[in-house]
């Protein structure tokens, strides 16, 4: 059971160039860091895929498993973790988060 | 709840940094945002970052003294870039 889990976000984190797990929705977050983390992807107007955690509470433990990292949000640019709220915040003050959004959609 | 310098003391025991400031962000003492530099995070991308630090506060954090952390990391070479 436990794996099916992990492979299941295993194939959404590489089907997806942008794949963010969240509380809530893109349209409806249900946490402040959620709600920013979505606010940051969305100024870039780059398409990007969501997963609710709060809706299946095996996705919400696996997550943290995937990445070993102990919070939600988790953003993933092309198939790999680029971090929570913080580090998208971060990223995207110090202008690395273009260049890495550019380069997954120019594949 | 944990004190400022207890965050200072524990991460200087775990990573070589030359800066931590520690500020409470609700006066509760158990919501922090804390500014690290550390020559330990030359060349690592923020996730790695992050996770050094995570690590080194692993005990406040499982044991609640600390519930939220929100960090600002940086190299010697980064600091110094942004006060330039």
């Amino acid at each position: 059971m436990a794996d099916d889990v992990i492979a299941q976000i295993e194939d959404k984190v590489k089907n997806n160039k942008v794949m963010l797990y969240m509380k809530g929705t893109a349209d409806f977050p249900q946490c402040g860091f959620s709600a920013h983390t979505v606010e940051i992807l969305k100024s870039y107007g780059v398409p990007f895929a969501t997963e609710d955690v709060l809706a299946d509470p095996a996705v919400r433990d696996g997550i943290k498993r995937y990445s070993s990292w102990p919070t939600i949000p988790q953003v993933y640019i092309d198939g790999k973790f680029v971090g929570g709220c913080d580090i998208l915040h971060e990223l995207h003050e110090r202008g690395e988060l273009e260049p890495l959004l550019k380069a997954a959609f120019a594949k | 709840m944990i004190t400022p310098q207890e965050i200072k003391d524990t991460l200087g025991k775990a990573l070589p940094v030359s800066l931590v400031e520690a500020q409470d962000l609700t006066g509760g003492g158990d919501h922090w945002q804390v500014i690290i530099v550390s020559a330990a995070f030359e060349g690592k991308g923020l996730v790695d970052q992050h996770r050094m630090v995570n690590e080194a506060l692993k005990e406040p954090i499982e044991d609640r003294r600390i519930h939220a952390l929100a960090l600002k990391t940086y190299s010697p070479a980064q600091w110094e870039k942004l006060g330039s």
